[in-house]
C-alpha cells in the first residue's frame, strides 16, 4: 500500500506542468555577439552607438539619461512603450515594425528560440526581484489547467487543502474577517463565480486578480469545496 | 516531463526507509526536525503534524517561548501596535501534535542524521528542516559588530532590539539626528529599512518634530522606492535625508563609543544609530554545512538543500532564486516544502509547488502600499512570474484599504504560523 501511495506521489511528480522554456543564458550570450557592436551590457557598460541595456527591464523607451535617442524612439517611450520581456519580443523580431527612422539597422531575429534566449540573458542586467520585488517577471507563467494524471485529482479535498495553503496565509482558516474578508463556508458556486471573476480581471483586486489568474478551473473546484465545508 | 532522477530517488528513500524502519526507529514513526520557530520553521512543523495526523513526530527547536514577529515591528517602533500584539507563543504549535523543544540547536551530524542542543540532547532526524532566519556579516559596516549592538542596535531581529530601538528614539533629544545604515542586498525584507524611516518619521513628526532622519544605502535604489519618497515628501518634508550609493552612502564608518556616524569621509555626531549590516544565513545552516557562501542554495521544487536531499532550508537564510526574503516568502515556501516532506515519508499525495509573496508597507497613518508576486519552481529556481505594486498617487480610500488588508494579513499569517489564537 505504501509503495502504491509512493508511486502516485511520483506519478504526480512526473506530471508536473511545463514551464514556458525560461531561456538558455549561454546561448543568448552567443546571440548577443551581433548586438555588441553597438551596445554594451554588464559591469562597466556605457552608451555608445546604442545605449547600454543594464536595467533594460522596466525602462521606458528612450529612457535612458544622457543618451540621445532619435525621435521615433522618444515618440514610443512618450506613448507609453516600456521595455519588458513581451516588447522586447516583438521589438527584437523585427525593429523596424516598432519604430521607424532609427540608427538600429539590425534585421531582428526571426527565431522565436533564439529572441527568448537573447531575453534571458538580457534579463540578468536588470533589478533581481529577490531584492526589489516589482522588478520584472524572469519567467512566463503556465497555465494551471493541469494535465490529465494531475486531472484525475479533480474534486480532491486534499488537493484543494494543499491549495488553501496560498489563501490561508492572508485568509484566516478560522474564519477572521477584519481587513480581509472570511471565505471559509463560502457557498461552492459563489466561490468557483468569484475566482473566476478576478481570473478574468472583471473584479477589482490586484492580489486576488495575481492568485485567481494562476488558479486552473480543477483547482478553483477543488479550493470550492474544500472551503464550502471548512469548520473552525 | 519524464520521471527524473530527483522523483526517482525521493521514491527509492520512501522504499528504503521503510526496510529500515524496525532498526532505527524506536517508535516506527518518521522523525521531523525543525530548526527555527518563526514564519518558516514554525508553519512547516505545524502543516506536517497537522497534515499527518499523528504520522510524523515533528519536533521543532526553537530557544524562545515567545516569537516575536519582524514584520509589523516597524509598526511598533511607530506606536501603531504594542509590543504584545507582536508577540506569540507556541502553544498553539503543541496542540497541533508538534514537539516544541525550547533549546538552542547547536550541532548538525548529516552523516548520523542527528542534532545537538546546547542543553545535550541529541535528535534523531529522516528530515531536517532549516529555518533560522539570518545573522549578520561580521565588519560589514566598519566600527560595528554585535558587541556594539546595544549602543547601535540594529533591531532587525525582532524582541529586545527593537524595544531598545524605541526606547533610545523616545530619549532623542529635541532636534537630534536620527542615522540609520541600510543594508547591502540581499537583505531580509526589502522595504523594510524604509518602511521603519517612515514609522520613525512619524513618531518625530508626532514628538520630535524639528528631529532629522539621515539614511546611508548603499544601494542605488530600493524596492517601492517612488512610493516611499512620495510618502516622505507628502508626510514628512525636510525631515529625511536619503543618501544612496551615487553620494557615498555605501562608504560608511560608525563609532559606536563617540555615537558617530561618518558618510563618505564627512562625521555626523547623531543621538541614534540603526545600524543594519549584512547579512547571512542563521548560523546553524553553516554548521549544517549546507550554505555556500552567505546562504544555503536549494532546490525550487521542495526546498531541499542542494548539498543534501534531507535537509531542507527554508525563508531568509535559503538561496532560492526570484523571492524576497521575507516572512510572507518564508510561509509560502514552508508550505510547499511541508507537503513534500509528508510525501517523501508517508508516501502522501505531492503536489506542484506554487509560491507567492506580498510585502505591505506602512508610511503614514492610513498610508499602506504594497508589493507582491507569484512565482514558480523551475530548474534552476524559483521564478517570478507575475506580481503587481501599489502606484503613486493614489486615492486616501485605497490606502486605507490596503493598510487594513495588511492588518488582516497579519492576523491570517500569524495564525498560520501558529495555530489560531484560542
Amino acid at each position: 500500500m505504501r509503495a502504491l501511495a509512493a508511486y502516485l506521489a511520483a506519478a504526480a511528480l512526473a506530471a508536473l506542468p511545463a514551464l514556458a522554456d525560461p531561456g538558455d543564458v549561454e546561448k543568448g550570450e552567443k546571440l548577443f555577439q551581433q548586438c555588441k557592436g553597438c551596445h554594451q551590457i554588464g559591469a562597466g557598460a556605457t552608451n555608445r552607438s546604442g545605449p547600454h541595456l543594464n536595467g533594460l527591464f522596466g525602462r521606458k523607451a528612450a529612457g535612458l539619461d544622457g543618451f540621445r535617442y532619435s525621435k521615433s524612439f522618444q515618440r514610443a517611450g512618450a506613448g507609453g512603450l516600456e521595455w519588458h520581456a513581451e516588447t522586447l519580443d516583438v521589438f527584437l523580431e523585427n525593429p523596424r515594425a516598432m519604430t521607424s527612422g532609427t540608427r538600429m539597422s539590425f534585421r531582428g531575429v526571426k527565431n522565436p528560440e533564439d529572441r527568448t534566449h537573447l531575453i534571458a540573458f538580457l534579463r540578468q542586467y536588470s533589478d533581481d526581484p529577490a531584492n526589489i520585488p516589482e522588478a520584472d517577471p524572469t519567467a512566463q507563467g503556465i497555465d494551471h489547467d493541469l494535465d490529465p494524471a494531475i486531472l484525475a485529482l479533480v474534486g480532491d479535498p486534499e488537493y484543494g487543502e494543499y491549495l488553501s495553503g496560498e489563501c490561508t496565509t492572508c485568509h484566516q482558516a478560522a474564519g477572521g474577517d477584519d481587513g480581509i474578508p472570511s471565505i471559509t463556508l463560502w457557498p461552492e458556486d459563489q466561490f468557483v463565480v468569484a475566482m473566476h471573476a478576478y481570473k478574468s480581471k472583471q473584479r477589482n483586486h490586484p492580489v486576488m486578480q495575481m492568485i485567481a489568474g494562476r488558479l486552473g478551473d480543477e483547482e478553483i473546484a477543488a479550493l470550492a469545496a474544500y472551503f464550502k465545508d471548512l469548520e473552525n | 516531463m519524464t520521471l527524473n532522477r530527483r522523483t526517482f530517488l525521493g521514491t527509492s528513500a520512501v522504499a528504503a526507509a521503510t526496510l529500515a524502519a524496525p532498526m532505527v526507529r524506536a517508535q516506527g514513526k518518521p522523525r521531523v526536525v525543525v530548526i527555527g520557530g518563526g514564519a518558516g520553521g514554525a508553519t512547516a512543523a505545524r502543516y506536517i503534524a497537522k497534515d499527518s495526523k499523528g504520522d510524523i513526530d515533528v519536533k521543532l527547536i526553537e530557544p524562545t517561548r515567545t516569537y516575536y514577529t519582524c514584520f509589523f515591528s516597524n509598526l511598533y517602533l511607530g506606536g501603531f501596535k504594542t509590543i504584545d500584539e507582536i508577540g506569540h507563543s507556541y502553544g498553539g504549535l503543541a496542540a497541533a501534535g508538534v514537539n516544541v523543544v525550547h533549546d538552542w540547536a547547536v550541532g548538525v551530524d548529516r552523516d548520523t542524521k542527528t542534532v545537538t542542543l546546547a542543553g545535550g540532547g541529541t535528535l534523531q532526524y529522516d528530515k531536517l528542516i532549516l529555518s533560522p532566519g539570518i545573522d549578520f556579516v561580521d565588519m560589514a559596516v566598519p566600527g560595528w559588530d554585535i558587541s556594539a549592538q546595544n549602543a547601535m542596535p540594529h533591531a532587525y531581529k525582532a524582541g529586545s532590539q527593537t524595544e531598545l530601538l524605541k526606547a533610545q528614539l523616545k530619549a532623542m533629544p529635541e532636534g537630534g539626528t536620527f542615522a540609520m545604515v541600510a543594508p547591502p542586498n540581499p537583505y531580509r525584507c526589502p522595504p523594510g529599512p524604509y518602511e521603519r524611516v517612515s514609522m520613525v518619521a512619524h513618531y518625530l513628526k508626532l514628538n520630535n518634530p524639528t528631529a532629522k532622519i539621515i539614511v546611508a544605502d548603499p544601494k542605488p535604489k530600493f524596492s517601492k522606492m517612488a512610493l516611499f519618497q512620495e510618502g516622505w515628501n507628502n508626510h514628512y518634508e525636510g525631515m529625511v535625508d536619503w543618501v544612496g550609493e551615487d553620494f557615498g552612502g555605501g562608504n560608511v564608518t560608525v563609532d559606536p563609543a563617540a555615537m558617530t556616524v561618518s558618510i563618505d569621509g564627512e562625521e555626523t555626531k547623531v543621538d541614534v544609530a540603526n545600524v543594519i549590516p549584512a547579512m547571512k544565513a542563521g548560523r546553524i545552516a553553516d554548521i549544517a554545512g549546507v550554505t555556500d557562501g552567505n546562504w544555503a542554495p536549494v532546490n525550487a521544487a521542495d526546498m531541499s538543500t542542494k548539498a543534501d536531499p534531507d535537509v531542507y532550508v527554508l525563508g531568509d537564510a535559503s538561496q532560492q532564486g526570484d523571492m524576497p526574503k521575507s516572512g510572507f516568502s518564508a510561509n509560502s515556501q514552508a508550505k510547499v516544502c511541508a507537503n513534500a516532506v509528508r510525501g517523501a515519508l508517508t508516501g502522501s499525495k505531492v503536489f506542484p509547488a506554487k509560491f507567492s509573496n506580498t510585502c505591505w508597507s506602512l508610511i503614514e497613518t492610513n498610508d499602506g502600499v504594497k508589493v507582491g508576486a507569484t512565482y514558480e519552481a523551475t530548474a534552476e529556481k524559483i521564478a517570478k512570474v507575475d506580481g503587481f505594486i501599489s502606484k503613486t498617487g493614489e486615492s486616501a480610500d485605497v490606502r486605507k484599504a490596503t493598510y487594513e488588508e495588511s492588518e488582516g494579513w497579519y492576523a491570517g499569517i500569524t495564525a498560520d504560523m501558529f495555530g489560531a489564537k484560542a
